[in-house]
Formats: C-alpha cells, structure tokens, sequence
C-alpha cells in the first residue's frame, strides 16, 4: 500500500460519520456554483467609482497612479515616471500587441526591448487582466505575451491597467478570468498589492526587499487600439 | 528542527533574562496587535468573514479526503505532480530525490513553516545540496544558524544591531566590508547578494498557504517578492505542503485571504499573493519547467473526529501569538520546536508527542485572548486543558504537580476539610506577609523569584462571609 493508499484510507475511515459530510455530488455542485460568500461593501459598485476606490487603496499601500484618456498617452506617462525617479530611459516592454502597438517613436529618448524581463533590467512595462479596488490589488497572470519575471526582476514595475479591467470584489476579477482562460488556466496568476516590502528588521516598513521598489499603475480610460 | 520542548521551563528562565529579547517582544505586543485592531475595524464585515472562513474550512475538513483527491487530479492535468507523505523522513527523502533528478547544487527557499517541521534544510545540505533561505527573516536567522521565532517573522527577536552584526561577519566574503547601521543599507545589500541565488538555483522550494482544489493551484501569501524569484527562475518548483491547506476553490480562498493579512500583520492585503498551477505552459518565456507539489500528513489526520480536528482550521497567520501575554513573555525560542505561542501549545504535542512536549499547553494564562483574536476562531485554551487532562491521565505529568493535583481533588470534594485548610493556609500567609507582600514562599520560589505574592489578610471568604451574615441577622 503507497503512502496515499493509506492516507485515504484513513481519511475515509474517520470522516464517514463526520457532521457535514455530503456526497461527492453536492461537494461537486457547490464547487460549480461557485457562489462568493461574503462580499464586503467597500467592493461593490461599478464604474468610476471602483477606479477612485482602486486608486484610493493602492496608494495608501505605496503605489503610485497615472491615470490617461487613451492608450497613446502611455509612452509618455511612462517617460515621466522614469523621469521623476531619475531613472535611465530603458524599459522592458510585455511581448503583447496591446503595449508594443504604442506608439514608442512619440518618445525617441526612450530605449525600449520586449520579452521576458533579464536580471540588468531596470524597468518594466507590464499588462495588467485586472484590478481590484477593495484593496487596490492587481491581477496579471502569466503567459507568452505577459511573462512573470516582468513583475519580479525589475526595481521598477510599470503596469497597464485598462480603466473598464478594474473589478470591485477578487471573486469579481477571477469570474472575469475564467471567462477568459476556461480550462486553459495560466501557470501564474499574481495578485500584487503594492511594491515589495519587508519589515524584518525591528519590525520598521522598508520598501523594496527582493521584488520591485516602486510600482506605478497606469490607468487608461480608453483602451480602444487605434488602427493606422 | 531538534526539539527542546521538554526544556521550556528552563528556555522560559534564560528568556526572561534577556533585555534584547525584551525590547523585541515589546514592538511584538504593540505593532502587531494595534495593526490588527485598525485592520479589523476598518472592515465593518470582519467578524462575518471570520464565520465564513471557519464554515468553509470546517465543510473541507469534513469532505477532506474528496478535496484533496481532486486537488491531485488539477494538479495532474495541468502537468504537475502531487507526492504524497506520511512522515517528515518521506517528505525530505521525496524532495531529495527530486533534486537529484536534476542534478541540483544550490536551491532557493521561500518561506515554509512545514520544510521547519520536516527540518529540510540540514537534510539537504547533509547530502550536498546547498539550501539558500530567501526570505529576509529567514536568510537572517540562517545566517544566526537559529530557528525561527515567529511564524510570520523568524527574526522578530533580532536587532539591528545584531542583524548588522551577522552581515558584517557572513557578507565579507562578497567583498562587503561596511558595518551597517540603517535597515534600508542592510535590505539593500541581502538583495543584492541574494539576487545572484536566486538567478543560479536549480530548484525553488516554496511552501504554500493555500492549495485550491478547484484549479490544482497552490498559494503563497508573501510581501518581499523572495518567494516569486523562487518559483519562476529555476527549472524545478517544488512546493512543500500539508493535507490541512485545501479549500474548494476560488471564492473560499478569497473570503479566507480577507482575515489573513489583517489578523496577521494589519495589513489589508498582503503585497503578493501567488497561485501557481502546473509548470510553465508552451510558448510561456519563463516559469518552471517541472512543477511538484509534495504533501505531509504528519498525524494531521490523526486529529481527524477527536476535540482537537479544530486545529486543522489554522492558517498560521501568527495572530494568537501576537496577542499572548505568555508569548510576550518569553518568546518564540523558549517553545523549543517549529510553532511557537498558543497555537504552538496547542499543536506542538501532535508533532512531538506530549512525553516531550507536555510543558507547552502549561504555557497559558487562559485569559483567552488568543481564541478572541484567532480569524479561525479555534478554541485554543480549550485544546490545551484536553492535553493537560491527557497528560494527567497518562501519568505524563510528574509525580509531585500529580500528588498535589490528586489533594487538591480530595479536599475540594470534602467541604469541611476545605474550610479547614482555607483558615489554615490564610494565617500561615499573612504571618509570612511583610507590608501585605510574600517576597519569599517556601517550596513556591518559582512564583515568589520573579514578582510578590500578595499576602491575605488573615481570613478566608467563607469566614468573613458568615460573619457578615451572622451580623445582618
Ligand atoms: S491558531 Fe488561529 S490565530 Fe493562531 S496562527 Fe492559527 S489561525 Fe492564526
């Protein structure tokens, strides 16, 4: 008999009689019901009203905000972030139509590559599948267009967020992302709630422990491609 | 770890001497318990979702054989393995074995309360594979060659100066020669050395807090972002896990991460919370290309229909620790195994056997405190009174505390005699009382050498009791 063998074994064994057994059918209709069970007020709402509660929420755990009308705002919103911290004007751009599609050449200065992120990398411009306002989090998840190490690697995250992607509730985003992926699940789904920190030391609150320094979220009301 | 449960009245003695230790129970007791406070209030819905979380785990842990199977059956789907382990001896052996597949030389290490309980670190480095700890409290007291004091910060004992100290000393081989005074310089040089670890791992071990049955994901809760440098760059992610971490799915494990972070630190959320499902998918640029996930029973399910299956529900968010006076008292080392404060009194003996763990559910003041606080509402004081029955009955407990417990058994059942030693006990005090203080109690020196024993003043209730009465009538 292996290891599970046993273990199951067991497990059968003490919980045939336990107080709220049910049957594999209904464990696997409550499972398909997939009904939240709570959802507080602070994530209810919609439109507008989400994105200040988004924005409100993530600033207070140390992310920064720009918020912009169209995507051809973005090459320059990122040029003034890299501006503001000094930084040098290179970023490592998500393989993904939406961001290499920007018009870069409205910013000569700055030097851009896309792929995966590499350990010299100073910045990063990621995509975001969601946000979610009750706690200012968001939501990416891996993929060929949208590699993790973006969000990791660099001290810099820099990250699209589409006005219309920000979700009042986590049950909300993750309904949105089995709308998009079904049974083709990511590897990776991050939930990012401000830039990497630790406070291991004397318990004091220092920014930057081993992930990004800074996160900066770019909002775009109108994330509509525009073609030509 | 080896443990030195058996020794807790003495690791108490020594921890009360330490004035460090001290000061950092002290930031202990205010930062984490004030933080949780104005987490709580800011959520009008907390204790609700306190009731929810504790209804889906109670359901889980009744259909825990169901979950668990179709946890196995995602994570075979999305081409990962699950491993399933009866003892820690399996555990280590399992993940030894999967480094080897890869001829592993170094591996990076996230955050795992159970690698501790399974002691992995000596394991693999006995067998010549280097163990890198990643996290900034964990890499400190690996570096102090200490075992962790916190379940969510492993070096809350440290200070400054101290943390200064070991990078001064472990860190100049890297060419870094400064004694550091300021938190921000020491962070900033562990990333540094760190970052070149993270990037030359074979393996990334991490441990999960949650695994999702519905999607064969398993979740780590971190802030520094050490546990995603883990599992993304390395070829192989193992994840070191416990049967008793399964939710149903997605909803169940947001309504639970919403008490998490605020019982645990205060904060609203935690900074990353990661669900990895499977290894990296084609056309993926980065990610793993092997994905194990190795599961420890270690008389979990042993606790299975008995008084103490409440334990199962725990999320090890750190918070009855946070608010023990004991806890504060002491510190996390004086427990002397892997999980320190209530929930380490509570829990240790199932890991340890009560012979050698049979001091820590003393280690209590019963004020309750830590079941008013745990998100999971387990009834704490009342697991440990079960093991201190247990214990009594199996005759654990040594001879004189017995012989006492067995007198004072008798006398309480025999109300004259009672009375009679009341009268007794309250004018032998009062006659060794000084200014209405014992400061020094024969045969209670284990009370009277750290503070005063109040004196009585002579009389005992049941006799001032009837001489009010007698007066009234
Ligand atoms: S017993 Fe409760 S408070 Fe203690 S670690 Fe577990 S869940 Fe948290």
């Amino acid at each position: 008999m292996t290891a599970r063998d046993r273990l199951f074994a067991n497990l059968g064994r003490a919980l045939a009689m336990a107080p709220g057994r049910v049957s594999p059918a209904e464990a696997a209709a409550r499972l398909d019901r997939r009904t939240p069970n709570l959802i507080p007020d602070r994530a209810q709402g919609s439109g507008e009203e989400l994105v200040e509660r988004f924005v409100q929420w993530a600033e207070r755990v140390q992310a920064t905000t720009a918020r912009v009308a169209t995507l051809a705002d973005v090459p320059a919103a990122a040029a003034d972030f890299l501006n503001r911290h000094n930084l040098p004007q290179r970023l490592r751009l998500a393989p993904h139509p939406l961001i290499e599609g920007l018009d870069w050449s409205s910013r000569p200065l700055i030097e851009v590559a896309s792929g995966r992120a590499e350990a010299h990398d100073l910045s990063s411009l990621a995509l975001a599948f969601a946000g979610i306002a009750e706690t200012g989090t968001l939501m990416l998840h891996s993929g060929p267009q949208t590699p993790t190490t973006l969000n990791f690697l660099p001290d810099n995250h820099i990250v699209l967020l589409p006005a219309r992607a920000i979700a009042g509730s986590y049950e909300a985003a993750w309904a949105r992302l089995r709308a998009a992926f079904g049974d083709d699940w990511p590897r990776t789904v991050n939930l990012v709630t401000g830039p990497s920190r630790t406070a291991d030391i004397e318990q004091e609150l220092i920014l930057g422990a081993h992930g990004p320094r800074r996160l900066h979220i770019i909002i775009v009301d109108d994330d509509a491609r525009q073609e030509g | 770890m080896q443990s030195t449960a058996f020794d807790f009245e003495n690791n108490a003695h020594k921890a009360l001497d330490d004035a460090e230790l001290r000061q950092a129970m002290a930031r202990v007791a205010t930062n984490f318990t004030g933080g949780r406070a104005a987490a709580a209030a800011r959520l009008p819905e907390f204790e609700a979702l306190r009731d929810r979380a504790v209804e889906i785990k109670n359901h889980t842990i009744a259909n825990l054989d169901h979950y668990l199977a179709l946890f196995e059956r995602n994570v075979e789907k999305r081409g990962g393995k699950v491993h399933w382990c009866a003892t820690p001896r399996e555990a280590r052996e399992t993940i030894l074995s999967l480094c080897r597949q890869v001829g592993a030389r170094t591996v990076t290490k996230g955050k795992s309360m159970i690698a501790e309980e399974i002691a992995l670190n000596p394991f693999l480095a006995e067998n010549g594979v280097e163990p890198i700890e990643t996290d900034l409290g964990e890499y400190i007291i690996q570096l102090a060659d200490e075992p962790p004091s916190h379940i969510i910060g492993p070096a809350v004992h440290k200070t400054k100066r101290q943390v200064a100290d070991l990078f001064h000393e472990h860190h100049r081989k890297y060419g870094k020669e400064k004694i550091l005074t300021e938190g921000g310089d020491m962070v900033a040089e562990a990333r540094e050395i760190l970052r070149q670890k993270f990037l030359d791992a074979d393996v990334g071990i991490t441990g999960a807090n949650f695994l999702v049955a519905e999607t064969g994901s398993t979740i780590i809760v971190t802030n520094e972002g050490n546990g995603d440098l883990t599992q993304t760059l390395p070829q192989m992610h193992i994840v070191i896990s416990a049967i008793d971490k399964v939710v149903p799915n997605l909803e169940d494990v947001s309504t639970i991460l919403r008490v998490l972070a605020r019982s645990a630190t205060g904060q609203e959320m935690s900074v990353y919370t990661t669900f990895s499902t499977g290894p990296r998918r084609d056309g993926d640029l980065d990610g793993p290309g092997q994905f194990h996930v190795v599961l420890l029973d270690n008389g979990r399910s042993g606790l299975l229909g008995t008084e103490k299956q409440d334990l199962l529900r725990c999320i090890r968010c750190g918070a009855c620790m946070n608010h023990c006076p004991v806890y504060h008292a002491v510190g996390g080392h004086a427990y002397g195994w892997v999980y320190p404060g209530p929930i380490g009194a509570a829990i240790d003996p199932v890991f340890l056997g009560l012979e050698e763990a049979r001091h820590l559910p003393q280690a209590s003041t019963f004020c309750g405190k830590c079941e008013q606080v745990c998100p999971m509402r387990i009834p704490l004081p009342k697991i440990m009174r079960h093991w201190r029955e247990e214990s009594f009955e199996r005759r654990v407990t040594p001879v004189v505390p017995r012989t006492l417990m067995e007198a004072w058994a008798f006398v309480a059942r025999h109300p004259r005699l009672y009375g009679l030693g009341a009268r007794l006990a309250a004018r032998i005090l009062k006659a060794l009382g000084r200014d209405g203080k014992i400061v020094s109690l024969p045969l209670g020196s284990g009370w009277t050498d750290g503070r005063d024993f109040p004196a009585p003043e002579g009389r005992t209730f049941q006799e001032m009791w009837s001489a009010r009465r007698g007066a009234r009538s």
